[in-house]
């Protein structure tokens, strides 16, 4: 359905994306998952024509992009990063402009209230949009993009905006929408991705670092080896008591959470499961826990992993900064 | 394209601007009539075409400066150029609000035809004429305006940069007198905007002023379309 090959943008000496490569299938999810700035929306932007490409195809149903682009575009429902919604318009007029812009041949009122049935904008359809929340515009935005039932929807961070609720219900919707549409969502939440996509393209500073399936990535990613754990007593003690365990490759005291309980990180050889001894060889010595958990990789520490191949210190440099920085506004 | 004429229009009748600019537009034609016509009691409203020619070149950037600035800026413009239009149909949809706006000023000489008309013979011709030569002159101030427009996210610098323009569209003929050979003076004269206008005024339906005056307005609508594609491709 999309297939990208070695897609390069410049913008003058800047390269924003660089000779990236991927594929598609119907009905197929995809996460497309970077920090800020890594060129999520650029390559959004040229895989429905808004801006061109430097380098490289972008086919959307083996029609090139930039080769025919009415016909390409005719299967795209795109949400940009921002919705573009026309504030004074109602959500009823707008989606009937959208309607008619796009050509669709299904039937209007029908459709159309299909769509607003689908994001819950049934209730604010005769509403102006300027007078709609974030969230509410994000939606009309959303019905923007499934006007004339595309076969194709790219989703420029689709919750950005929401709250938790309407979170999990764009989700769900996305999840849904998947079974019928080729789906391509960017976003730079780790769990949302997760949560929604069948596979995942990671991308950072232009480039593709992984593409994988969501399963895999998880699993190469996972953590269940290292562990955060607070616990009250003498620090020393207990980090003396933790690095006796079979398996732990390494203990750090990070910080005092609260007095007299200190925070532990954790880290066995991988593959091996060290919570069970964690807790006996504590309670031995009557040192309660008071937290245990697995370290889970924040997005950072995937690109760290991803883009430089160090395993740890990612979290722990990133608290150690924040911890600096409270001390400092402290003082 | 008709998608996007009907959007635009609802957009000038939501907000105040379409009634405000024909508002402005019939109070100038009205005082303009009372002064040059009415009180020289003559049916010759040939003056009041002339005032009007000055009216449009600083009115019409008013009416176009938001037709693309504000879509570059809510990035509105993201839904229209990954839509299944063409770019010509976008600019010709955006060029055909203000046009129609324009239509709906020009009634009111319809109007003043037919009030003279109740006290001595009027020449329908004429006004008919100058009513196809004055929305002429809009076609080409409102594809101006549509090309400064896309150049900018703000509305404020489309507004003036194509008053900027219109202005020096008038200045042609003081430039002209001051060109130093004659073939120059002769190039500023065919491109003075005013004498082809003007040939309207006085009852002069010449086919070369119309050929000028719509493929004026045609290189910028052909540019405005340049502008949007290389942006796509910078």
């Amino acid at each position: 359905m999309i297939e990208v090959s070695n897609l390069t943008k410049q913008f003058g000496s800047k390269t924003a994306v660089r000779n990236i490569s991927f594929s598609v299938n119907e009905g197929e999810i995809l996460g497309f998952l970077g920090p800020n700035g890594a060129g999520k929306s650029t390559t959004m932007n040229m895989l429905t024509g808004y801006i061109s490409s430097t380098s490289g195809t972008a086919k959307i149903n083996g029609i090139d992009i930039l080769d025919d682009p009415i016909a390409a575009k005719k299967n795209i429902g795109y949400l940009p990063e921002k919705p573009p919604v026309y504030g004074d318009m109602t959500v009823k007029e707008y989606l009937n402009f959208v309607y008619k812009l796009k050509k669709s041949k299904l039937p209007r009122e029908s459709h159309l209230a299909e769509i607003c049935e689908l994001v819950k904008i049934t209730d604010v359809k005769n509403r102006l949009i300027r007078n709609l929340s974030k969230g509410y515009q994000q939606r009309v935005g959303f019905a923007q993009a499934l006007v004339g039932n595309p076969g194709v929807l790219i989703l420029d961070e689709p919750t950005v905006g929401l709250d938790p609720k309407q979170i999990i219900e764009i989700r769900t919707l996305i999840k849904r929408l998947g079974k019928h549409h080729t789906v391509i969502l960017s976003s730079h939440i780790l769990p949302e991705v997760q949560a929604v996509c069948d596979r995942i393209v990671v991308i950072s500073s232009g480039s593709i670092v992984a593409n994988d399936t969501t399963d895999a990535l998880a699993r190469n990613l996972s953590s269940d080896h290292k562990l955060v754990v607070r616990a009250e007593g003498n620090p020393d003690d207990i980090k003396k008591l933790l690095s006796g365990i079979q398996g732990m490759d390494r203990v750090h005291i990070n910080r005092e959470a609260e007095p007299g309980v200190y925070e532990f990180f954790l880290e066995a050889k991988q593959g091996t499961d060290i919570r069970r001894d964690v807790s006996k060889k504590l309670s031995s010595r009557n040192y309660p826990i008071l937290l245990m958990k697995s370290n889970e990789l924040t997005l950072e520490e995937i690109f760290l992993k991803l883009t430089t191949g160090d395993n740890y210190g990612g979290l722990e440099k990133y608290e150690k900064a924040l911890d600096s920085k409270e001390k400092e506004d402290r003082k | 394209m008709f998608a996007i004429m009907k959007r635009e229009l609802l957009s000038y009748f939501t907000s105040p601007l379409g009634y405000v600019f024909i508002a402005v537009f019939y109070l100038f034609s009205g005082i303009f009539l009372f002064l040059f016509t009415l009180t020289s009691q003559s049916v010759d409203m040939s003056y009041v075409y002339t005032g009007m020619f000055f009216v449009m070149l600083i009115m019409i950037p008013i009416l176009t400066m938001r037709l693309m600035a504000e879509e570059n800026k809510q990035k509105t413009d993201q839904l229209l150029l990954t839509s299944p239009v063409s770019l010509p149909r976008l600019v010709m949809g955006k060029f055909l609000s203000a046009f129609v706006i324009l239509l709906i000023c020009m009634l009111i000489f319809l109007v003043y035809g037919i009030v003279l008309s109740c006290f001595a013979a009027v020449n329908w011709a004429v006004i008919f004429g100058n009513i196809v030569g004055m929305l002429l002159l809009g076609a080409l101030c409102v594809s101006a305006g549509i090309f400064v427009s896309t150049l900018t996210e703000n509305q404020m610098i489309a507004a003036v940069g194509s008053i900027g323009l219109n202005i020096a569209f008038i200045l042609v003929d003081s430039f002209a007198s001051v060109m130093p050979t004659k073939f120059l003076q002769d190039v500023f004269y065919s491109l003075s905007f005013f004498s082809r206008y003007n040939e309207f005024t006085i009852g002069i339906f010449s086919l070369s002023n119309i050929f000028f005056f719509a493929s004026v307005a045609f290189i910028f609508l052909f540019l405005t379309v340049r502008v949007l594609e290389k942006r796509r491709w910078s």
